[in-house]
């Protein structure tokens, strides 16, 4: 007889799972009690919101679904910014959350919350489990579903008493069977053969690849792609690493802030090899000044985001690697636009991205110095706002999964726990948290998770005592009336030493790089508090809604 | 814009009637007519929902739905050839000697059934297109109508073809 909190560590155990970030509470006892001798590793957060990010984190650095663990009510409530974050961004993650027991639900019993209905609409599927002898099945189920097709958060409630209930020993559930989910892997061989035919046709052909790319595992082949036919790759927020920030072909990140001469490129282009990517509104600005002149090719796991935004010209379902392959497969000659490179090559030159050199200590250059610091080998978490914006421009990302930021929920507060995430799944490498002195301070508790497990992660506060991002829109386009955005000064270095953690402040340039080689020496955690220009902004800037080669802060196309 | 019926086969599990209809209010479609009931496969249930909106919106409406675990198959029959039928209980005023027998005339025209005969009110039970059940709704409206509960509409293929072996 085995009770139902020993068979789902089991279950977890059988998923390949190591490690569980959670918080424990009345109805997850049973569970907690089996974690007490088990080998699967469990990190005691210091607010389940950050338990979900850190199992974010864990799974965008890894490629693998990350579990986090919480308990019914306030718990379970506590985790539902970070399964939006994970939906929003398609992370797979399952989310465990204890419940009241099945007695006594629907009955606004102590702690009770309907939490599967809550994330109804935030998850990929979810799961109230009523019987301890679903719950082997269920948790199969979860991983199947959170890891497969586009990839997502799902949620797994289990009512105390399933969870000490005991049942007969079950058989192991080899396969997983879902006669209503069956995603489409490999991309359909007409698409392909038509997409190659406009592809043979294009003069002006750009790459528009994204998170699908990273999530698919399919960068390589992206990169192999775009140089065998010369084809220019921009890449959204979510898609920077797939392929390396120097590669000649490589024209960084489009949208609202995204580069100069990838918005130009977006608007000369005549095809678009969309890959990947959702066609978000950050991205495209006005819809209709999108890539105007450009047939669209559109390759995408998911069918819904064809078609949802932007009309395309050929969309091929399936996975970004196994289409990528086919294409390669299919290949017959190399590629050549000269004239077109030409003229991306004099874009990239005389609009390059640009801030004042006067000596003080502006954000971008702490950012390009983490980069030369780190050369690549290190994984790079953002919080939320122009501390993010700042890190996409300016850090030369060359892997992929070695970025990891909250790009379409926006979540503030997200970085710190989702670096300890990241920490996890890499130990192998330094981990830093590029954050904002709002954004740090919605979740600075987890100083005291890394100061209790000597976690390395390392936090570079771009401190402007302001919600800069906000305070930007405030100056740009509501008469630099700041209102509620200016932050007091906080001692960042003393609340970190308050929790035996080791900080330093800076304000100068001159101190920027040995405060970041510190950083990096330092064996455990470290907070930079870096005093920044605070009235700095992110340029280039499209305006909300406006056509992408728009751009304040840019400059005439040339 | 024009309503479309759609024909959406779905596990018969707790919870799935809330995920479909929470699809529809999350993503902004109206819901017009919704039906659910079991159907001719055990653990599957059929639901019929008839929605208004342009050919992307139901295109995006049906991919949606799609994407739902326990939705098994979706499909738009509005072009199809079909019989779509609602029911309609109506109870009206007919104090005796009064407008008895014209309620009575006017329900065997619409083929509708008396289900109920009370000393101040009829109940008629009435089946047919939504246009059939509102004209004699309209007709009925002359006497008092003390109640009136009407079911969604449901829709099934004509001929041999059905919703599991369309394409
Ligand atoms: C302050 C702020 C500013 C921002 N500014 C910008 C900006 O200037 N530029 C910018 O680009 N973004 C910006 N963003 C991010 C933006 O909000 C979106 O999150 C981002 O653009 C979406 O990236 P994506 O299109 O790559 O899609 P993702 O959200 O990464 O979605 C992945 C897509 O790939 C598909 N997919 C998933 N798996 C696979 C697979 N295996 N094979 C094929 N397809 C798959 C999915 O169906 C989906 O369509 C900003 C965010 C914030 C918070
Ligand atoms: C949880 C949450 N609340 C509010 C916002 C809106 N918001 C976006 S950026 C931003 C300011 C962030 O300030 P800070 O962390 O200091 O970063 P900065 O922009 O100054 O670099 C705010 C308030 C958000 N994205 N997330
Ligand atoms: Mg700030």
């Amino acid at each position: 007889m085995k009770t139902g909190a020993k068979i789902l560590i089991e279950s977890l155990q059988r998923e390949g799972v190591e490690i569980i970030f959670g918080y424990p509470g009345g109805s997850v006892l049973p569970i907690y009690d089996e974690l007490y001798d088990s080998s699967l590793r469990h990190i005691l957060m210091r607010h389940e919101q950050a338990a979900a990010h850190a199992a974010d984190g864990y799974a965008r650095a890894s490629g693998r679904v990350g579990v986090c663990l919480a308990t019914s009510g306030p718990g379970a409530c506590n985790l539902v910014t970070g399964i939006a974050t994970a939906y929003m961004d398609s992370i797979p993650i399952v989310a465990i959350t204890g419940q009241v027991p099945t007695t006594m639900l629907g009955n606004d019993a102590f702690q009770e919350s309907d939490i599967t209905g809550i994330t109804l609409p935030i998850t990929k599927h979810n799961y109230l489990v009523k019987n301890t002898a679903d719950i082997a099945r269920v948790v199969r189920e979860s991983f199947y579903i959170a890891g497969t097709g586009r990839q997502g958060p799902v949620l797994i409630d289990l009512p105390k008493d399933v969870n000490t209930n005991q049942i007969e020993e079950q058989p192991f559930l080899e396969k997983v069977s879902l006669r209503s989910y069956n995603p489409t892997y490999k991309g359909h061989k007409r698409q392909i053969e038509k997409a190659l035919e406009l592809i043979g046709q294009a003069e002006r052909p750009l790459i528009y690849a994204g998170g699908g790319v990273i999530s698919s595992n399919g960068s390589a082949e992206l990169v192999e792609f775009a140089t065998r036919l010369a084809i220019p790759v921009t890449t959204t927020l979510m898609g920077l690493g797939c392929i390396t920030c120097d590669h000649p072909l490589n024209l960084g990140m489009l949208g609202m802030h995204g580069t100069e001469y990838a918005n130009f490129a977006v608007t000369e282009c005549d095809l678009m090899i969309a890959i990947g990517v959702r066609f978000d509104d950050r991205v495209t600005g006005k819809l209709n000044t999108f890539a105007p002149h450009a047939k669209i090719i559109h390759i995408d796991i998911d069918p819904a985001e064809i078609g949802k935004n932007k009309r395309v010209d050929i969309p091929i379902v399936g996975d970004a690697k196994s289409v990528l392959k086919d294409i390669l497969s299919m290949l017959s000659r190399h590629g050549a636009h000269d004239t077109w490179l030409k003229k991306i090559k004099h874009w990239k030159q005389h609009h390059p991205l640009r801030y004042k050199n006067d000596g003080k200590l502006h954000p971008q250059f702490i950012i390009q110095k983490l980069s030369e610091l780190l050369k690549g080998n290190a994984i790079i978490v953002s919080e939320v706002g122009q501390n993010q914006m700042w890190t996409a421009q300016y850090y030369c990302f060359t892997t992929p999964r070695t970025w990891i930021t909250s790009g379409g929920l926006g979540t503030m507060g997200y970085g710190f726990p989702a670096a300890i995430g990241a920490h996890f799944a890499r130990p192998d490498l330094p981990v830093f948290d590029v954050a904002g002195d709002g954004s740090i301070q919605m979740n600075i508790q987890e100083m005291g998770t890394v100061a209790h497990n000597n976690i390395p992660v390392k936090i570079a506060i771009l401190n402007n005592m302001y919600l800069g991002m906000v305070r930007q829109w405030q100056e740009l386009f509501y008469d630099r009336r700041y209102s509620y955005t200016e932050l007091p000064s906080v001692d960042f270095v003393k609340i970190a030493n308050a929790y035996g953690i080791e900080g330093v402040k800076v304000e100068s340039p001159d101190d920027v790089m040995s405060a970041l080689r510190a950083a990096l020496d330092c064996d455990g955690p470290f907070v930079m508090d870096f005093r920044v220009e605070r009235e700095e902004n992110v340029f280039p800037m499209v305006p909300a809604g406006a056509a992408i080669n728009e751009m304040i802060g840019g400059h005439p196309i040339s | 814009m024009k309503p479309h019926t759609l024909s959406v086969i779905v596990e018969n599990k707790a919870g799935v009637l809330s995920r479909v209809t929470g699809l529809f209010s999350r993503r902004g479609f109206n819901i017009e007519s919704l039906a659910v009931g079991t159907s001719e496969e055990p653990g599957m249930s059929r639901i019929t929902i008839v929605v208004i909106g342009d050919d992307a919106q139901i295109e995006q409406v049906m991919k949606q739905l799609n994407k739902l675990i326990d939705v098994i198959k979706v499909s738009d029959i509005t072009e199809n050839e079909r019989v779509e039928r609602e029911l309609a209980l109506i109870k009206v005023n007919a104090e005796p000697g009064t407008s008895r027998a014209e309620i009575m005339q006017i329900a065997s025209i619409f083929r509708a059934q008396i289900v109920d005969l009370g000393s101040k009110s009829v109940i008629l039970q009435v089946t047919g297109d939504t246009e059939k059940i509102d004209a004699l709704e309209k007709l009925l409206r002359q006497y008092g109508v003390k109640e009136l509960v009407r079911t969604g509409r449901i829709a099934i293929l004509r001929g041999a073809k059905t919703v599991a072996s369309l394409k």
